[in-house]
């Protein structure tokens, strides 16, 4: 009796195996390789797209920008990303860039704090312990309180890497969420925060750098300072597969920018 | 072969392996964490990895000393204790002993209630009530600290501390205490120098379940401790051991996301720690 139903049981694994590779028929596959900071992004569209095209899987790999430069130029991938510009030596290196959207980065402030605008290299300052108290940069005689994401988070990664301030930082919490932030900062008048320009709120308030207020038209003229590029890099000397080119122009096209902008950052289109 | 036994032999062998899914678990579970927790420790060094006071994953030269994170579940567990442990055990001496029995019906309703409601939202209040509350009462600049995480602890381990201490203080027999009274001493001397001696084995295992529940948790203090990589002190912020794995992993890569498994993997040590103090406490118990 015990072995009809072992005998039962192995019929049973085997008749699951047959079904599960029954399904993976004629897929073609796109892979895309880097920054997690692009997670949400390429996981919305990806997600999007293969719901349009369900014999297409578009696979990402999140490690980084540089490592997807490197996918990308050594033939890993098919389709690199960068949360940078690339730069000119990996441009001569046979990459072309192709830029996909631009990612804002809110600095945000309790509501009673009466700091209306810093400039990027006061933020710097701040954030490194330059500046401790905010009578130094025209708020009340109280001590800044830092607040940031965690290590590996991408909005920490884009913020640190404009202001300057990489590994330099002297964060007093350092919260998992782009919630959590916005919560902390509501609910401690001298705390300073940042936050994706897509998900601030009313709770705490936006300041402006240099003068300029973050908005998707300041984004995408340049003129909001703290903001950085979400970067397609594809080798130049060849062209794409069939299914990664239909992948890469339908990122690029008008009907995937609400997508983007779902996702928090500021399509080109 | 007859039917009835055949029948026998079926349900035996479904239960068996439902048991061994129990079994199966903690033993995928803990040959996982030795094998993915043990290749960062080689390549860090062991006594660089547990007695490191520097905690930088993402930097440029990156430092993974976990020390303050040792030292931090240590002191938040230790606090969590001394709070708790009092409240909880006072509190189950009065249901036991001294409690209307309708008063003692409503507390132990409400004490189910507070270990039923998870621990995210624990985190959430305190978050919003509690660390502005210690900003504003010892007047620091942030409110979120290991002494915020503590008091969190210490509340979240009084249902266990309080139901288990409860179940032994009723399990001593009434002609215990019925001995001491008829030899004069008072009601309140009876409680404290007859039942809780007799009780002590199971308020011990109290203790150490709530020493469990707080060394494990995570969600809630992630919310209230600050997650900074700092040597624990009371108003800053702080990272325990199951903060800095839940809070790093998602995005974490490489050497990076090995360290995290090794950190879980000295979580896992402590914790077995745990069961271990609390096997002895009991086998002692019985053989007295």
């Amino acid at each position: 009796m015990k072995k009809l139903a072992m005998i039962a049981l192995v019929a049973l694994c085997a008749i699951s195996f047959v079904f599960a590779s029954g399904a993976s028929e004629s897929t073609q596959n796109v892979s895309t390789d880097g920054s997690t900071s692009m997670e949400s992004v390429i996981g919305s569209l990806a997600e999007a797209y293969m719901a349009e095209n369900p014999n297409v899987t578009v696979t990402y790999n999140p490690t980084g920008s540089g490592s997807g430069i490197t996918a990308v130029s050594e033939g890993r991938c098919d389709i690199g990303l960068a949360s940078r510009a690339l730069t000119d030596d990996e441009k001569a290196g046979g990459l072309t860039e192709t830029v996909l959207a631009l990612d804002g980065i809110a600095i945000i402030v309790n509501n009673s704090n009466p700091v209306n605008d810093l400039t990027l290299e006061q933020i710097a300052a701040l954030y490194t312990g330059e500046i401790a108290n905010w009578s130094e940069v025209g708020g009340a005689d109280a001590p800044v309180v830092l607040i940031g994401r965690e290590a590996g988070s991408g909005t920490r990664d884009g913020f640190e890497s404009i202001t300057g301030t990489e590994d330099l930082c002297q964060y007093r919490q350092e919260l998992t969420s782009t919630g959590d932030v916005i919560t902390t900062v509501s609910t401690n008048p001298n705390a300073i925060g940042y936050a994706s320009l897509s998900a601030v709120s009313d709770s705490v308030k936006t300041l402006t750098v240099n003068g300029v207020a973050p908005s998707e038209e300041t984004v995408l003229s340049g003129e909001y300072l703290v903001q950085r590029p979400f970067v397609m890099a594809t080798r130049s000397a060849e062209p794409l597969s069939e299914a990664a080119q239909a992948f890469f122009d339908y990122a690029l096209s008008s009907e995937a920018a609400p997508i983007i902008a779902g996702a928090g950052a500021v399509p080109l289109n | 072969m007859n039917i009835k036994k055949s029948k026998e032999d079926v349900i035996h062998f479904i239960f068996l392996i439902l048991g061994l899914i129990a079994v199966g678990s903690v033993l995928v579970i803990t040959v996982y964490l030795v094998i993915s927790g043990l290749p960062a420790i080689r390549e860090i060094g062991l006594v660089d990895f547990l007695f490191g006071t520097r905690w930088a994953s993402t930097a440029a030269e990156p430092e993974y000393g976990i020390l303050p994170f040792i030292l931090t579940s240590i002191y938040g567990t230790a606090g969590a204790i001394l709070i708790g442990v009092p409240i909880g055990f006072f509190a189950a001496v009065y249901l036991a002993k001294m409690a209307p029995r309708k008063v003692c019906s409503f507390m132990q309703l409400c004490i189910g209630v507070l270990a039923g409601i998870p621990s995210v939202v624990y985190g959430l209040v305190g978050m919003l009530i509690l660390v502005p509350g210690i900003m504003n009462v010892f007047n620091v600049p942030d409110g979120a600290s290991l002494l915020a995480a503590i008091i969190v602890l210490a509340v979240m381990i009084l249902p266990s501390v309080i139901n288990v201490s409860l179940t032994n203080l009723q399990a001593v027999p009434r002609d215990y205490e019925e001995a001491s009274l008829a030899l004069g001493a008072t009601t309140t001397e009876t409680y404290f120098r007859v039942t809780v001696p007799a009780a002590k084995s199971g308020i011990f295992t109290a203790i150490v379940l709530g020493i469990g529940r707080a060394i494990g948790e995570a969600m809630a203090v992630m919310m209230v401790a600050g997650n900074v990589a700092n040597m624990p002190s009371l108003f800053q912020s702080v990272r325990f051991l199951t903060t800095a794995v839940a809070s790093e992993m998602s995005y974490s890569s490489g050497l990076q996301r090995q360290a995290l498994f090794s950190i879980a993997l000295v979580l896992f040590f402590f914790i077995m720690l745990i069961n271990a103090t609390l096997l002895v406490i009991k086998k002692r118990s019985q053989t007295v």
